[in-house]
């Protein structure tokens, strides 16, 4: 017959935290693969223009950037307050664009080279003239896939 | 000598998930999920140097010139207007759906999965700006003429199969962009310094 049983203490198992690392991990991995670390310290102040059209870049290892913009505070002294360029991490002036834009297409893959995407990050106050230069430039070195980098128009 | 059996204690894993809350941390304050967004063109292939800049003969009808300034103002066909009446006379140009005859001329094109169609696949955009144009106005009229075309293919995906562009498979995208091929023309860069704007 069924006894029911009083005098034994009924305790709660404790919670197996096993599992925890495991979980933990899994978080982590996710965040690995979403993250991309900063392309370069800024040298130059970019504001992009607003857009509504935009378009998502995708394959982010076939992008070479290009920043346009006046220099930050700390760069004025030494290069003034007339839009510069920046490549990767330094200044640069407009003639060396193409042969950054060669070298860099070298260093991919045979089969990647046509999927080079260059990034105009300009700021929204540039005269075109800078940016008709670089066009220029970018079309001699056969980097014709181009993007103008901009941002979500929230309203007129 | 009876050899003593030695136990090989286990590796106490407790300290596993403070070592992975560590590195979780640490990509989480270093994640950006921002993803670059943009405008995206192409451009046209170089110039050779030995070759001049040919003036294919285009019917005054099937161009549409795009003038800015450097006062960031628009002139389209002749006529000074905002950027924000820009994306309706583009979309008028490109589909000329009153068969106008100052508007381009119609073609009856064969087209897969769609099968004959008019539409106006001689039109060109003739865009051209000024040295001194502000970025952002040039990215402001791109913007509108880009807003242009994917209104149109939207409408006629719409129409024809019931869905929006971006739903379409593959092919019919295809088959849509050639309806409405984009046919965005930048002007070679003259020459600047000597003729300011207004001398051509």
């Amino acid at each position: 017959m069924a006894r029911i049983r009083k005098d034994e203490k009924r305790e709660a198992p404790a919670l197996s935290t096993s599992s925890l690392p495991d979980i933990i991990f899994m978080l982590l991995f996710f965040f690995m693969a979403v993250t991309s670390m900063k392309e370069v310290t800024y040298k130059v102040k970019v504001t992009p223009p607003e857009a509504t059209e935009l378009q998502k870049l995708e394959n982010k290892s076939m992008v070479r950037y290009v920043y346009v913009g006046k220099p930050t505070a700390e760069f004025k002294k030494v290069f003034g307050s007339e839009t510069r360029i920046q490549l990767s991490d330094a200044f640069a002036d407009i003639s060396e664009l193409e042969k950054y834009v060669v070298s860099e297409r070298s260093a991919m893959k045979e089969g990647d080279q046509n999927l080079l995407t260059i990034s105009i990050k300009a700021d929204k106050d540039t005269r075109m003239g800078v940016i008709t230069d670089i066009k220029q430039a970018l079309r001699r070195a056969y980097a014709l896939k181009i993007s103008y980098a901009a941002q979500q128009r929230v309203s007129y | 000598m009876a050899r003593k059996k030695r136990k090989i204690s286990e590796i106490n894993s407790s300290s596993m998930a403070d070592i992975s809350f560590l590195l979780l941390i640490f990509f989480l304050v270093t994640t950006s999920m921002n993803v670059s967004t943009g405008l995206s063109r192409r451009l046209p292939p170089p110039l050779q140097p030995n070759q001049k800049p040919t003036d294919i003969d285009i019917k005054k009808r099937n161009i549409f010139i795009v003038k800015v300034n450097s006062l960031n103002q628009l002139m389209v066909q002749g006529q000074e207007i905002n950027v924000r009446q820009l994306k309706d006379k583009a979309k008028e140009f490109i589909s000329n759906s009153s068969n106008d005859p100052n508007l381009p001329e119609k073609v009856t094109v064969e087209i897969d999965l769609i099968g004959n169609i008019e539409i106006t696949k001689d039109h060109v955009i003739s865009l051209q700006n000024d040295v001194d144009t502000q970025y952002q106005a040039y990215i402001e009229v791109q913007n509108e003429l880009v807003a242009a075309y994917n209104e149109l293919r939207n409408e006629f995906s719409k129409e024809r199969f019931g869905k929006l562009y971006s739903d379409l498979t593959e092919d019919q995208q295809k088959a849509v962009q050639s309806v409405y091929p984009q046919k965005i023309s930048e002007a070679e860069p003259k020459n600047y310094g000597g003729i300011k704007d207004g001398a051509n």
